[in-house]
């Protein structure tokens, strides 16, 4: 059984925009990193590695630990704790070794 | 023509910030470059819009601070480029810059690192797993995105840092599971010769109590004598695993652990500068070799804040106000005996804000399995190398660090080594009994944050012919 590792504090009164993970639609704040919204659905892993294809999900939030890699907008292998979300932004998770496609 | 300034710093952290105003007050050109989407630094993360904010309020007095220093810092008059990486400083001297997808390079007279700290990497069985981060990262999500963990969450580690967290954790209303308090014991018997000091700075100590008894009285469980963790769970964080001294081993039940032991400056930078580096023992890390100006062995690049070893956002700040004096100094903006003048009160400042920290060092040691992990646990979370494989090649020869990354392809993944390079250096230094000091670390290259070829593409070199 999978449960949300992560939830927001309630504020009222805040403004919400769309983005997408998967093609799934999620809500968020502005302001926020795109890393902390992957840590909020119920499938915890944002990617899985290239070498083992083992899962991970954001771990250290400030840049140095490169395990929040994404696909962002189109974007492979993006550091998703320094990506701050807008309307309409497409996450695709990064499963195993990045595409030169990507 | 490419951008000219007198000073490019980097890092938009209290340091940062604080260099830059005090360089516009000396009238100097100056560029600040900084990866977050805003200034503030990892202390001060999103201080401008979360200061005034209820979240601002459970962070408290310290992290509201910071509002006073940005606004200060966007009307400095310096340049300020957020969500922007440098991944290479050459001599002469340019930074090789890239923001949204864009590379560019910039010259400068001086260049101040400026990059802060990072968490010590403290690797452990299943420290890759979903659901398990830093302490950092925990409280960073609540500054950035008032975010929690769902369920009680369980803390691992010491240091200042995880007793202000949950704290502040418990403030938002979020529940902790238990704290595996990894400081060994007899904390205070070590931290005694430094009594003196911490009478001096009874406020400092006062604050910690505070956040010690908000968690005593929220009831929340202190393992004490924490000796090893690990985190087990099939595609996520499931099973926490502790053992106490005497080797009792106990397992529950787990969602999300965030784990902690100190920070170390970031050095990459200034490896990759060829500048001198040397070993601190007291907080088992590598520290640039500064003057009294904070300029490295390098003339030209200096180092301001936590990168110059740890002090706190008080201390960065106060190192940025040398750093920018020194540099009026080397530029001819301040005479000697003025840039002298400017200096004494704020070195005092500095060493009264330093004088508590060699007791925080002897209080929080980190976890000594860290530098010994088992042969199990990954130690290159991006090749995803054991420490076991380590050993294998360490037996092969007599290898250092950099033999060991040729070998194995440790450290050669996106991180660079900025999560394996210490527990590295310290399996080398086990195996062939010597000091960690005496191994060495990585030789750190460019690129110092990936970079795609369409974003080298995008270098405009035609001014390399002008």
């Amino acid at each position: 059984m999978h449960v949300s590792m992560f939830k927001k504090l309630p504020e009222p009164g805040t403004s919400l925009l769309t983005l997408y993970i998967d093609d799934e639609p999620v809500e968020a704040e502005p302001g926020e990193t795109v890393a902390a919204v992957l840590l909020r659905p119920q499938r915890p892993a944002s990617r899985s590695t290239p070498v083992n294809q083992s899962p991970r999900a954001p771990f250290c939030m400030m840049g140095v630990c490169f395990d929040c890699l994404a696909v962002v907008d189109g974007a492979a292998s993006t550091q998703t704790c320094l990506v701050t979300v807008r309307e309409g932004m497409r996450i695709v998770r990064q499963l195993g070794r990045r595409s030169v496609h990507a | 023509m490419s951008r000219r300034f007198d000073v490019v710093v980097i890092g938009a952290g209290p340091a940062g910030m604080r260099t830059a105003i005090g360089l516009r007050a000396l009238n100097m050109t100056v560029l600040v470059v900084d990866e977050q989407a805003a200034p503030g630094g990892q202390i001060w993360r999103a201080v401008e819009t979360v200061a005034a904010t209820p979240t601002g309020q459970l962070l408290g007095a310290e992290y509201r601070a910071g509002a006073d220093l940005a606004a200060q810092f966007r009307a400095c008059g310096a340049a300020y480029e957020a969500q922007t990486q440098v991944w290479q400083i050459e001599p002469g001297w340019r930074v090789f810059l890239k923001c949204n997808g864009q590379a560019e390079a910039v010259q400068a007279a001086h260049v101040v690192l400026a990059t802060g700290a990072q968490e010590r990497p403290a690797p452990f069985p299943g420290w890759t797993l979903p659901g398990v981060l830093t302490v950092g990262a925990g409280q960073i999500l609540l500054k950035t995105s008032r975010q929690i963990p769902a369920e009680p969450v369980w803390i691992a580690g010491s240091g200042p840092l995880p007793i202000l967290y949950m704290a502040q954790l418990l403030r938002a209303g979020g529940k902790i599971a238990g704290w595996l308090d990894t400081s060994p014991s007899g904390g205070w018997r070590r931290a005694l010769p430094w009594a003196g000091a911490a009478l001096a700075d009874w406020a400092e100590i006062g604050k910690g109590l505070t956040w010690l008894r908000e968690i005593r009285h929220a009831g929340v469980r202190r393992v004490r004598g924490v000796t090893a963790f690990r985190a087990l769970g099939d595609g996520q964080l499931q099973t926490l695993e502790y053992e106490q001294a005497g080797g009792h081993v106990t397992r529950v039940a787990a969602s999300v652990l965030l784990a902690h032991e100190g920070v170390v400056p970031s050095v990459h930078m200034g490896l990759a500068l060829n500048c001198t580096h040397s070993w601190n023992t007291q907080q088992s890390c590598l520290a640039p070799d500064l003057d009294i100006w904070g300029q490295t062995s390098q003339p030209g690049i200096y180092v301001a804040g936590d990168g110059a070893g740890i002090g706190g956002a008080k201390a960065a700040c106060v190192r940025g106000e040398l750093v920018a004096l020194g540099i009026g100094l080397h530029m001819g903006r301040l005479s000697s005996q003025d840039a002298a003048a400017r200096a004494a009160p704020v070195r005092k400042t500095l060493q009264r804000l330093l004088r508590l920290r060699p007791m925080l060092d002897a209080l929080y040691p980190p976890r000594a399995d860290i530098a010994t992990p088992s042969d199990d646990t990954i130690v290159c979370r991006c090749e995803e190398l054991t420490a076991g494989d380590v050993r294998k090649a360490v037996a092969i020869a007599a290898p250092g660090p950099n033999q060991i990354k040729a070998f194995t392809r440790a450290g050669m993944g996106p991180c660079q080594g900025r999560q394996c390079g210490y527990t590295i250096a310290h399996i080398v230094a086990a195996a062939q009994e010597r000091q960690v000091a005496e191994v060495g670390f990585y030789r750190i290259r460019p690129p110092l944050k990936p970079l795609t070829l369409g974003e080298l593409a995008s270098l405009d070199i035609n001014e390399e012919s002008t």
